[in-house]
């Protein structure tokens, strides 16, 4: 008697098993990412809230507002071009500001690729889309913690939808109440905040202090220059100083 | 109206390709050394472009002066950011410190 088929009955239920265990993994890596992220999302939800209602106020039409919201997805970069389109910029300039203000994730990228490089095509898509700033940081702190055990591109999965989600709730919530929250809470100051907590503990570095304050100052020596040009001036110069002082 | 969404599509499709470029090219290509030396200084540089003039130009004009709630406020949410090294303490510290110094300004 062929012995097989007793050992394929036997076995597929134990396959069933690996495959409902796997299943149950992955969840608990999707949630995981997402109650990681959940501290950080108070910081984006007065962000997309204020970004609603900047872009309601810089004459965007409510569906153009919250589709930028989804088809760009990164807060700082929506603010600049909200606030170029407002000043009456022409649109290559604000394309270009908001691409300046963007090269950042590529950064976040060439760190995250040594992790994802064993993905599926599908999967380096979706991740490579919910790879914004806070998404990265907890994704990649989680990456290095753990390496690639346990399915942590679930994880990371998880967290880029939880800031997905709030991003646009909250936009959807400040194009609703548009015009409806006063000036006087100066909530656009969060924008300058949020920037000051995500870079000021990065500044452990010489080069990087350096690099900092150059862009800083430039800006400012450079703020009357016509369509916001001082950002990219004052970025270039950044950079330039901050290699600069790297080899010295 | 046209100019809205040409906009969105080409900032959101460059960002795009800016975000999947090293995850796609991974193996592939290499990215030369000079450049990935000075996409490290890119966001300190591109974020305090942004940050130094939200606090420092009021209206167009440099306002350099203890009386600028808001250059007092963010040169506080400088130092918390850099003792605590959270965001939701830096940002709730902050807006509270501003609303402070603009009622004892205002």
């Amino acid at each position: 008697m062929n012995a097989w088929p007793v050992l394929g009955y036997l076995a597929v239920p134990a396959i069933k098993l690996q495959i409902e265990d796997c299943r149950a993994l992955k969840r608990t890596q999707l949630l995981k990412g997402i109650q990681y992220t959940l501290p950080l999302l108070i910081g984006i939800a007065p962000f997309g809230m204020i970004y609603g209602v900047l872009a309601i106020k810089a004459g965007f039409p409510a569906g153009a507002a919250q589709a930028m919201s989804a088809i760009v997805f990164a807060g700082s970069s929506q603010f600049m071009i909200v606030n170029l389109v407002a000043g009456g910029s022409p649109w290559p300039v604000v394309v270009l500001t908001a691409v300046v203000v963007n090269l950042r994730h590529a950064l976040y990228s060439a760190s995250l690729a040594p992790y994802l490089k064993h993905l599926p095509a599908s999967w380096k898509a979706v991740l490579a889309y919910v790879l914004v700033d806070e998404a990265y940081a907890v994704g990649i702190h989680h990456y290095e913690k753990n390496g690639l055990a346990g399915h942590p591109h679930w994880f990371l999965l998880g967290s880029g939808l939880a800031v997905w989600i709030c991003w646009q709730a909250s936009t959807a919530l400040g194009i609703f109440l548009g015009a409806q929250i006063p000036a006087g809470w100066s909530l656009d100051f969060t924008l300058a905040l949020t920037f000051i907590a995500i870079v000021v503990p990065a500044l452990r570095e010489r080069p990087l202090l350096v690099s900092a304050v150059t862009a800083g100052v430039t800006a400012v020596a450079a703020h009357a220059l016509p369509y916001k040009l001082g950002l990219i001036l004052a970025a270039l110069a950044g950079i330039a100083v901050g290699l600069w002082s790297d080899r010295q | 109206m046209t100019e809205f969404w040409l906009i969105i599509f080409m900032a959101g499709g460059l960002t795009y390709m800016i975000r999947l470029s090293f995850i796609a090219l991974h193996g592939r290509w290499q990215a030369p050394v000079w450049f990935v030396r000075a996409l490290r200084f890119v966001p300190p540089a591109v974020l305090s472009a942004i940050i130094l003039p939200e606090l420092l130009v009021a209206d167009g004009q440099v306002f350099l002066s203890p009386f600028n709630p808001r250059l007092l406020a963010g040169v506080a949410a400088i130092l918390i950011a850099w003792r605590s090294r959270n965001v939701f303490v830096t940002i709730a510290g902050g807006m509270l410190l501003l609303y402070l110094f603009q009622f004892l300004l205002g």
